[in-house]
């Protein structure tokens, strides 16, 4: 039987186990990618019975939380009654040859920055219908510098971006009229053109 | 009579103390950190219903994060696109595709995506996208460089710390409002003065109050 005093506490032993063990805890630090959603130890009040945005509900049969509003309803402000400014027509149905939002240095500064976000992709930087998307393999779009797109009235641009035309799909979830008008604007720029009665700021 | 102690049993109180202070030290610091959003939530990749690259959209063809996201400088949530969103371009290209059946079921039947999100925050906190991006924070902040990811991970822990890190010292996380969606964004050398001048035109006073974020 071993005695007492030949008995040594285990240091040696015990720091080997210690290098080992503290790597180990390391190679699962952060950014390690994990396909299973996060455990929170203490989850306070962050899951609450109540919708957030393009939540899932359990309650409507297609799922959504979010609901369109009821059919033949107006929301306050969304008449649209002035046909020039929302459909690009005029009284007599015609196109309107000028565009509503003057073309000060702001409007134009919005439509070259809302272009380059939603029409570039297809139409080119330039305008000129060589955008990546279009390398891609989608049906390549006409230069905005030719003729026919200059002489186009700019209500019948607004109404293509409004409710697409042949290839293009409409953009009215994407760009607000305002917004769809700048380009307009900023185009009419690109295609080196001034309208009757503008002035440029 | 032998001695019922060795001799090192002198040194037992001492280790004790020192061992008990070793292993409480681990403790505190295995929870601070194992317990904390850096390393519970930063890494979370969801598998989700479509193979979606961003680094193909964003980076490849150089599509603005905006082209989708669209409501997100005017609404607190940077909004997932509608699947007509997606059939704007997929409607010629690559419609066929196995990967894109899911976005055209969801298209021809009318029934939502089930997207898996990524970015949680508590129920608790408000957060609104809109007045980050007019105060000129951009996208990579947050969200890492979503132009590189295959698959979305979440790239930053979105606690309550982290937040009031930048809401107390900002300087370094303003650009200007044209490059909010820029992946490549560095801050250039004059990023105090550049920061001081932003703060003061767009009238920049992150809060650090309860009620700025918590209602």
């Amino acid at each position: 039987m071993p005695r007492l005093t030949d008995i040594r506490p285990p240091v040696i032993p015990g720091l080997l186990l210690l290098a080992v063990i503290v790597p180990l805890l390391g190679g699962c630090a952060r950014e390690s990618p994990s396909e299973k959603p996060p455990i929170h130890v203490v989850p306070d009040m962050d899951h609450q019975p109540k919708y957030k945005a393009q939540a899932e509900s359990d309650f409507f049969a297609d799922a959504s939380a979010m609901r369109l509003p009821v059919k033949g309803t107006v929301p306050r402000g969304y008449l649209r009654a002035d046909d020039a400014f929302y459909r690009g027509r005029d009284e007599t149905e015609a196109y309107v040859t000028a565009n509503p939002l003057p073309p000060t240095a702001e409007v134009l500064h919005r439509g070259e920055e809302r272009f380059n976000i939603y029409c570039s992709p297809c139409h080119g930087k330039g305008g000129r219908g060589d955008g990546t998307v279009v390398a891609r393999g989608f049906t390549q779009p006409p230069d905005f510098v030719s003729d026919s797109l200059r002489q186009m009235p700019v209500g019948q641009m607004f109404e293509a971006v409004t409710n697409g035309v042949r290839n293009m799909p409409s953009y009215r979830h994407q760009l607000r009229p305002e917004d769809r008008w700048a380009i307009i604007a900023y185009l009419r720029q690109l295609q080196g053109m001034t309208e009757p009665g503008d002035t440029l700021e | 009579m032998a001695q019922i102690f060795p001799p090192w049993a002198n040194r037992l109180p001492v280790l004790t103390l020192l061992a008990a202070a070793v292993l409480g030290l681990s403790a505190v610091s295995f929870v601070w950190y194992y317990f904390s959003p850096w390393y519970t939530d930063v890494g979370y990749r969801p598998t989700q219903p479509v193979f979606y690259s961003h680094l193909l959209h964003a980076d490849s063809l150089g599509i603005d994060c905006r082209y989708c996201h669209s409501d997100v400088e005017t609404s607190p949530t940077a909004n997932i696109p509608p699947v007509q969103t997606c059939m704007n371009c997929h409607k010629i290209i690559k419609a066929d595709s196995e990967r894109l059946q899911p976005v055209v079921q969801s298209y021809v039947t009318k029934t939502p995506l089930k997207w898996v999100r990524v970015h949680k925050l508590p129920d608790f906190v408000y957060f609104d996208h809109s007045i980050h991006l007019r105060a000129g924070v951009g996208c990579a902040g947050c969200h890492g460089r979503v132009n590189e990811m295959l698959v979305v991970s979440q790239a930053k822990p979105l606690s309550m710390s982290w937040c009031l890190d930048c809401h107390r010292h900002p300087d370094d996380h303003l650009r200007p409002p044209d490059q909010i969606t820029n992946m490549d964004w560095e801050p250039a050398a004059d990023q105090v003065e550049f920061a001081a001048k932003q703060k003061h035109e767009l009238g920049i006073e992150p809060t650090v109050d309860c009620s700025g974020c918590h209602r």
